[in-house]
């Protein structure tokens, strides 16, 4: 990890190692919570404080973790820090809070996180651990906020709820694409772009 | 609730609220489990084990270790650390009662602990206010919801891998999210037939 530098370690999970696009990770909040904008950047934020904290705890606590209870210790970890969001959202936006419903405490088997923590945190030093964690949700968050545009466009005709695509759009938008199957339709087609892209 | 009270709640987890294709639990062995109707049925069945002593256990837990001292916000540790023991157990018992079962399921019990599908089963059915039998049936008929729709996914793919000319860059996740869309598009047939 020396050779690296920490400016790789953080762009590195913007595009080239995206965790939702190209490493295919956290398939199931992307899919359920990106029915708007803003609820995507929420679940984005709330991703990126428990990367970012479970990746530090974990870095310092490398030493100390025997490493045939790693698992279960990374995952009380994370858990604790998913608590926080929870309270923490609940109490300052119980709208958003209400909208990512169940989708908060599943932050806990997000695979993300824990591959995060047993890939890197847990052998890399506390500054790489935090940079790498922001890089990731960072990464994350662009793609969920991809994902979710697309949707609300289409499926809303507006973003961030202004209406952008005019009145007699939005009178009968694609309906479609804020439900499930709009989801997996998104979804896939922008890692089919993706996978385009990355071998041109 | 009468017997018709449990056999809509047993319709709308298995079919109108079905755990993959409209709830989006569960999508990670969905996708990765799903390319053999074998290996799909052996998750299935491992998956309908754990949600079940899962939602048994982690509602026990809940009522009377978690609701007397007001702790309920630690619901999330709690049950995430049961599930990963439960699992942990699941798989010795198996070894040595029945080493066939094991030898088929084994690589995806370890996978199970982060299945969202589990704890997400045990969260909805807290968050819902049912009581034990609801959140027993629930838990079930939501399990063989999860199985239903991946053996079913599993049996599209073996057909698309072997027919289907696919492009290049749709190889892969692409077309089977794509799959997924048209499948979950046939569901939504199915919402609306029973309000919970």
């Amino acid at each position: 990890m020396s050779n690296q530098s920490l400016g790789s370690v953080f762009t590195r999970g913007l595009i080239k190692e995206n965790p939702l696009l190209v490493l295919l990770l956290g398939m199931c909040p992307s899919l359920a919570v990106t029915t708007s904008v803003m609820n995507g950047l929420g679940m984005g934020v709330a991703v990126i404080f428990v990367l970012m904290c479970s990746n530090i705890v974990i870095s310092l606590l490398r030493k100390v973790i025997p490493s045939a209870v790693r698992i279960p210790a990374f995952v009380v970890v994370i858990a604790s820090f998913v608590t926080i969001v929870d309270m923490v959202m609940e109490g300052f936006a119980p709208d958003l809070h209400a909208a990512l419903g169940v989708f908060i405490p599943l932050i806990v088997v997000n695979c993300i996180i824990l591959a995060r923590a047993e890939a890197f945190a847990s052998k890399n030093s506390v500054l790489a651990s935090a940079i790498d964690g922001l890089g990731m949700g960072l990464g994350f968050t662009l793609a969920l906020v991809l994902v979710s545009a697309v949707r609300e466009i289409l499926g809303n005709g507006s973003i961030l709820g202004i209406n952008i695509l005019g009145e007699g759009f939005a009178a009968s938008p694609v309906l479609i694409m804020i439900l499930p199957p709009g989801g997996f339709l998104t979804l896939g087609i922008i890692i089919a772009i993706m996978n385009k892209l990355r071998r041109a | 609730m009468g017997i018709a009270g449990y056999l809509a709640l047993i319709v709308w987890a298995v079919f109108v609220n079905n755990f993959v294709l409209s709830q989006f639990l569960g999508i990670c062995p969905f996708m990765g489990v799903s390319k053999k109707v074998e290996s799909a049925v052996g998750m299935a069945a491992a998956v309908l084990f754990v949600i079940t002593m899962a939602s048994i256990i982690t509602f026990l837990l809940y009522n009377a270790l978690l609701v007397p001292w007001d702790l309920q916000y630690l619901k999330t540790i709690l049950f995430i650390l049961v599930i990963a023991a439960l699992v942990q157990f699941v798989e010795m018992v198996i070894k040595k009662v029945s080493p066939t079962l094991f030898a088929a399921l084994g690589i995806f019990l370890p996978l199970i602990t982060t299945n969202c599908a589990v704890l997400g089963a045990a969260l909805l059915a807290i968050q819902k206010d049912f009581n034990f039998m609801k959140t027993l049936v629930f838990g079930m008929a939501s399990a063989v919801g999860f199985g239903l729709v991946l053996i079913l996914f599993a049996a599209i793919r073996e057909r698309l891998a072997l027919n289907v000319a696919t492009p290049k860059a749709m190889k892969g996740m692409p077309i089977a999210l794509i799959t997924a869309s048209i499948l979950s598009l046939a569901f939504l047939g199915f919402s609306g037939m029973v309000r919970m």
